[in-house]
């Protein structure tokens, strides 16, 4: 589902060229459970970020569901990120000014679906999370638990294909990032492909399968049986 | 996205930040209520002169000595100082013979020292005839105006204007008592009631004496005017024609009058003061501009510290367009709101103004409550473009790190 092939991002830092991936090779199959570790600077985020359609390879090839993504304009990938990819960041990024229903609203905002259809999906997906009874609270008014959850909630309203998590238990406590670790690994199990950055071993352990970066290069890639 | 979504959308940062919203809702609506003040000023104005000429009836003709045409370079008469051929009181009897002619009243205007009681004042004087009252269609507070005896001659009376009344006579009565208008006596028969301006003299100050004194007075034959009220509007031109031609007759054969209609005079009142209306109202809309490079400076920190939620918008599907849609709108919603706010405070402002002074018609035209509409929204169109641009030309992954 997730093909990379000689997959390259160079940043420009000053008059040096830093090389955040370095010819990167990648297959994650439907309904994998990946988790990406590395230090600061390994690459992992821009991996993410890539495998987003947030970000742009400068060479190599990326080929997501067979289709090359390499040529597309900002509107397709728009569309792709709206439709197949679904985002779960460390710091939850939900809009203040908005209650849990409408952040998680927000993609379907977007992508101009009928308000009542909206409903029955954003309901269904607080019901998933288990926060119906938060719908209309704001963020500020919600625990970092379950702000995450309603990010995820969010993430997955339109149901995608992949989900990618960029630390989300990050900003948590244990027992919070614990129940945020289930609720994904949940989702992985009903048919969602996930790939987790962290830095948490323990979370890293847990997936099916570990990668790890070094210096834009993958270094070891392992199944956990 | 939907419309509804994005008036949403846009409506919920204005409720979020209000502060920030109300300070430019009161830029905005300031600019407005300067260009409804402005022009309803300008439009009063306008309203006032017309007003006034209106009062003097639109069935009026005004005789003036001297052509007004310009004669192919300097004419012999232009350069040897010839003055034109003076219009005279015998020229103004003469018109009685024209059948549409209802009233005629010759005007000499001058200035000289009213006295009474060893008091003077400088006042305006008028030479005319009773028919003036009529034809200006003046009220008098007290006593009566001039006794309608000839124009070639008549008894020394005068009528005076309230101030020089007062001026003179205090709060005794003024009627029959004998003053001196420069070296002539007259005997005072009514005192006017009238306050507002003619023919660029305050009638407040001004003693009117029959024409024939006035001539005497001044030591001059020429009448500053005739007015001449017509009796049937339809044959305006007609009379116009016959007037013109009878002067002519009496001038040797040489046409050395102007005839205008009020007409001709209300319509370029008209005009200058519709120029001076637009020209009030486009100083005023400057200020609608800048309250639209505020709206630009305020819309570019929001896009700076909504970079956290416009890269969000990005990941979860948001297409450059809409980024852009969501801060134009947001502009737009500040502009108009603004400009109905200012519409509403510009237009109030002006009833209060009307109540407050009654005499002069505070008027703001119906054009410049769109126009300003339009122009706010337009300079929120404009200056909000620039911002959202920048928005939507974000990186998702900068913008998501940039802030929380």
């Amino acid at each position: 589902m997730i093909r990379l092939e000689k997959l390259s991002r160079e940043f420009q830092v000053g008059n040096q060229v830093v090389h955040a991936l370095d010819e990167v090779d990648l297959v994650i199959n439907e309904n994998e459970y990946v988790s990406i570790m590395g230090v600061s600077g390994s690459g992992k985020s821009t991996l993410l970020n890539i495998l987003g359609l947030l970000d742009t390879p400068t060479s190599g090839d990326y080929i997501l569901s067979g289709i090359n993504t390499s040529k597309m304009d900002d509107d397709e990938m728009a569309g792709i990120r709206s439709t197949k990819i679904g985002f779960v960041f460390q710091s939850f990024h939900l809009i203040p000014r908005l209650t849990a229903f409408e952040n998680i609203e927000m993609p379907m905002i977007l992508s101009g679906i009928h308000p009542k259809e909206r409903s029955n999906m954003v309901n269904f997906a607080l019901e998933r999370v288990g926060l119906t009874d938060r719908s209309d609270h704001r963020p500020e008014q919600l625990s970092g638990g379950q702000r995450q959850r309603v990010a995820i909630a969010r993430s997955i309203v339109m149901e995608p294909d992949v989900l990618l998590a960029d630390e989300p238990t990050g900003n948590l406590d244990s027992t919070s990032g614990k129940e945020v670790v289930k609720l994904i690994e949940e989702l992985n199990l009903s048919g969602l492909t996930l790939i987790v950055v962290t830095h948490d071993r323990e979370m890293g352990e847990r997936s099916n399968r570990l990668i790890r970066l070094k210096d834009g290069k993958v270094i070891t890639d392992q199944s956990n049986t | 996205m939907r419309l509804k979504d994005l008036l949403f959308l846009s409506y919920t940062t204005l409720i979020r930040y209000p502060l920030r919203t109300i300070m430019l809702l009161i830029a905005t609506s300031i600019g407005v209520m300067a260009v409804i003040l402005l022009t309803a000023v300008g439009e009063g104005a306008r309203d006032y002169i017309t007003g006034e000429f209106r009062s003097l009836g639109t069935n009026l003709l005004i005789v003036i000595p001297g052509r007004n045409e310009t004669s192919g370079g300097g004419s012999p008469a232009g350069l040897a100082g010839l003055s034109p051929r003076p219009l005279t009181i015998e020229d103004a009897q003469s018109l009685s013979q024209i059948d549409n002619i209802r009233r005629i009243a010759p005007l000499v205007m001058g200035e000289a020292p009213a006295q009474y009681d060893g008091l003077e004042r400088a006042a305006p004087i008028i030479g005319t005839t009773p028919e003036f009252l009529i034809i200006r269609q003046w009220e008098m507070e007290s006593g009566s105006f001039l006794p309608g005896a000839s124009m070639r001659y008549s008894p020394p009376v005068c009528a005076i204007g309230k101030e020089i009344k007062s001026e003179l006579f205090g709060d005794d009565i003024a009627i029959g008592e004998w003053m001196r208008i420069g070296d002539r006596r007259c005997r005072v028969a009514g005192v006017i009631a009238e306050e507002g301006r003619t023919i660029g003299l305050d009638v407040q100050k001004a003693v009117v004496i029959p024409v024939a004194l006035g001539t005497a007075l001044f030591n001059r034959d020429s009448l500053f005017r005739i007015m001449v009220d017509v009796e049937n509007s339809s044959r305006m031109d007609q009379t116009k024609q016959s007037i013109l031609s009878l002067i002519k007759r009496r001038h040797q054969g040489k046409e050395d009058i102007t005839v205008i209609k009020q007409d001709t005079v209300l319509q370029s009142f008209d005009n200058i003061f519709n120029v001076l209306t637009m020209a009030l109202g486009s100083i005023a809309s400057i200020s609608l501009f800048v309250a639209g490079i505020l709206i630009m400076n305020v819309m570019l920190v929001a896009v700076s510290q909504r970079q956290a939620e416009i890269g969000l918008l990005k990941a979860i599907g948001a297409q450059n367009k809409q980024i852009n849609n969501l801060f134009v709108v947001e502009a737009i919603m500040l502009s108009g709101l603004g400009a109905i706010m200012g519409l509403i405070l510009g237009h109030s402002v002006t009833y209060a103004l009307k109540v407050a002074f009654p005499t002069f018609n505070f008027l703001p035209p119906m054009w410049a409550s769109y126009v300003s509409l339009i122009v706010a929204l337009l300079s929120g169109i404009v200056f909000g473009l620039l911002p959202a641009r920048r928005a939507a030309k974000l990186d998702p992954v900068e913008a998501l790190s940039g802030n929380k």
